[in-house]
């Protein structure tokens, strides 16, 4: 009854609420006025359907942490069942590898072009994972360090002819030169300081491409960047597509394995550690400043190739492709799948890349519902959708037990 | 008696607030020292400060290292002051809430390891034999204090009386020349405090180190340690044998008020 109240409330007051928006309209050439009630018909019942499940998915959701608080934690469940078992997650692994190598072989130019994307935006997500996952750093310019990668490969070839593989580590160091840069004056600030200073960062790359246009070539951007060399090769249209998609996914795999060793490394529990009290790993013997630079490095130096794989890929760059929406949108693949994890990312970009190509027809809705989805991501799933899963440590001692037992 | 850790006028203020003032300590090899004082007389700030989490306005803080003779401490990073043997818990508990039991322990030998970047991304040879090193002597740890059937638990889900001895464990893995525990009996029973009391002196015993506690259980403090120092205000008011510091009039004075005569 609590919830039909309420609900018929809610869609009394979004009635009240959009109506002179749209129910009334002004007919300018017989200058009289329209109602348009069959509108209000529409948001009075979508607002109480929508409100009605609101209301039931928060039940649903507090009747879930009752529980989960009464209960004893649960050690076995089929999740960490399923992730424990090294067997179905080898097998996982190499079906999930099958599916992105033989993926270019089964499909158009255009999807493989889409899927380039994605792999890239994998990339994008565990190199900004590294900064914000990890070491708790909160970064909201990353699209600058990826714009330095694209734009070093684009001055590079512009200025002195320098193709994809010399230009892959030289993207990789500017960038990385530039996250040391912007790490500096970053190192002493926390929380929301920190987000205001690389928000800052990103905006000024930014405004310097578009303005600086001598060097930049401004809003025009930098063309012909060329595609990756295949030993002289000369290939079709499609045949460059697919040699840069799995130059891309090369990228990716080589992203997704140092990440996957760095998480259970020294460095990697030290960033960890950095992240949740920064007092308790100074005294711990960890040396913050460092473990937050070497994260701000590490992180822009993928942001770099990453830069430089989209600029081979659309062989078109300008400032558009580095605002502050993308930023946002790297950011939202960490949260997405995951602060901290590295198999998250896979599932982060994939939505985020491909679910607006594959909903085209609700493209005018995209933003909204993304929206949407991320509200509601962070009111029932807040640890991503492949929360980072605690390692499991062999311990010398118990290993003897185990076998003798 | 051979000295182990040595401050001596050490000063801190903030803003108009001395916080601490000309305070001086000694602690010997091999005993357990006790810093005591009521509530606000910078105990633990003077803690930071030696430490490296505060930087003293003067004063020094001498280590005294086996293989390097004596150092001064101050105004050295807080990390490097971990990694020359001087490891502390604290008042209000810090584990991380993110880790495994076993990875807090871990998180402690950080400043006696040494892999890096590259290490870590090649998986060489070198990294993973440290790496199962101390796991295995994080094991250890948490046996000696008995917490290795947890091993695998979240740090935040133990009891309280386990996370404060996972502190300590944590602490220990850093293998110190001289502990430093912030109140390690705040919130514990009677019970759980002689535990505590008997494990203080067990870990003294078998690390061969030096312990320098703030405690407010007046019985534990004075069955434990061999000698105390009072604080109150910032500044030093007594020190010695635990029995001559009770009697002290001036300590009396600042635990129980000017009108309690005894």
């Amino acid at each position: 009854m609590y919830l039909i109240k309420r609900s018929l409330l809610v869609s009394i007051w979004f009635v009240l609420l959009t109506l002179p928006l749209l129910a009334v309209k002004v007919d300018t050439t017989n200058e009289t006025l329209i109602w348009r009630w069959e509108n209000m018909l529409y948001v009075a019942v979508s607002a109480f359907v929508l409100y009605m499940l609101w209301l039931l998915a928060m039940r649903w959701r507090s009747r879930q942490r009752r529980s989960e608080e009464l209960a004893q934690p649960r050690v076995h469940n089929l999740y960490s069942t399923i992730t424990d078992n090294k067997v179905i997650v080898g097998a996982f692994n190499l079906i999930l590898l099958a599916i992105l190598v033989l993926l270019p072989l089964l499909s158009s130019g255009y999807q493989i072009n889409i899927w380039t994307t994605a792999l890239i935006y994998v990339i994008l997500g565990l190199g900004l994972n590294i900064v914000v996952g990890f070491a708790g750093q909160l970064v909201l310019g990353y699209a600058a360090f990826y714009a330095v990668g694209a734009y070093t490969f684009g001055l590079l070839h512009q200025n002195f002819g320098v193709g994809f593989w010399v230009a892959l580590p030289c993207g990789a160091a500017v960038a990385g030169f530039f996250g040391i840069l912007v790490s500096l004056p970053v190192i002493r600030l926390r929380g929301d300081y920190l987000a205001i200073v690389t928000l800052g960062f990103g905006e000024i790359t930014r405004l310097v491409l578009e303005n600086w246009i001598e060097v930049t070539n401004g809003p025009g951007g930098i063309s012909n960047i060329p595609r990756p060399a295949l030993f002289n090769l000369e290939l079709s249209d499609t045949g460059t597509a697919v040699w840069v998609y799995y130059i891309v996914l090369l990228f990716m795999l080589i992203a997704f394995i140092s990440l996957l060793r760095l998480k259970n490394s020294r460095v990697g529990r030290s960033w960890i550690a950095v992240s949740e009290d920064e007092t308790a790993s100074e005294v711990m013997g960890i040396n913050t400043t460092w473990a937050k630079l070497t994260a701000f490095a590490l992180s822009a130096v993928w942001a770099g190739i990453a830069g430089v794989l989209f600029a081979t890929k659309t062989r078109f760059i300008n400032p558009d492709s580095f605002t502050f929406m993308d930023s946002a949108l790297f950011l939202c693949i960490v949260v997405l799948g995951g602060m901290g994890s590295v198999y998250g990312m896979l599932l982060g970009a994939f939505a985020i890349a491909l679910l607006p190509e594959y909903l085209r027809a609700f493209s005018e809705y995209r933003m909204l519902l993304f929206g949407a989805a991320m509200v509601l991501m962070m009111i029932f799933r807040p640890q991503g959708l492949i929360p980072p899963k605690a390692r499991q440590y062999r311990v010398s001692k118990l290993l003897g037990k185990e076998a003798q037992s | 008696m051979e000295k182990a850790l040595e401050v001596s006028g050490l000063s801190i203020s903030f803003g108009g607030l001395k916080a601490v003032s000309n305070m001086s300590l000694t602690v010997n090899k091999g005993e357990i020292v006790a810093l005591i004082g009521p509530n606000g007389a910078g105990k633990t700030t003077f803690f930071n400060c030696v430490t490296g989490l505060y930087r003293p306005n003067s004063g020094t803080v001498r280590l005294n290292h086996p293989e390097r003779g004596e150092i001064d401490l101050k105004g050295l990073a807080p990390h490097v002051i971990t990694s020359l043997g001087l490891a502390r818990t604290f008042q209000n508990i810090r584990l991380f809430s993110k880790m495994t039991v076993l990875e807090n322990v871990m998180m402690g030998m950080h400043s006696r390891t040494k892999a890096g970047i590259f290490t870590a991304l090649t998986g060489s040879r070198y990294a993973r034999a440290e790496e199962q090193r101390i796991v295995d002597e994080s094991y250890e740890l948490l046996e000696f204090l008995n917490l290795q059937k947890l091993y695998k638990a979240n740090a935040k889900s133990l009891p309280y009386g386990d996370q404060r001895r996972l502190e300590i464990a944590r602490a220990l893995a850093a293998a110190p020349l001289v502990l430093l525990l912030d109140e390690p009996a705040a919130g514990m029973n009677p019970h759980e405090t002689l535990e505590l009391k008997e494990l203080v002196r067990q870990i003294r015993d078998r690390f061969k180190l030096s312990v320098l506690l703030i405690e407010h259980d007046m019985s534990m403090v004075m069955s434990l340690s061999d000698r105390v120092y009072v604080m109150e205000y910032g500044s030093p008011i007594a020190d010695g044998k635990p029995a001559d510091v009770s009697r002290d009039p001036a300590v009396i004075k600042a635990y129980l008020g000017e009108e309690y005569n005894a």
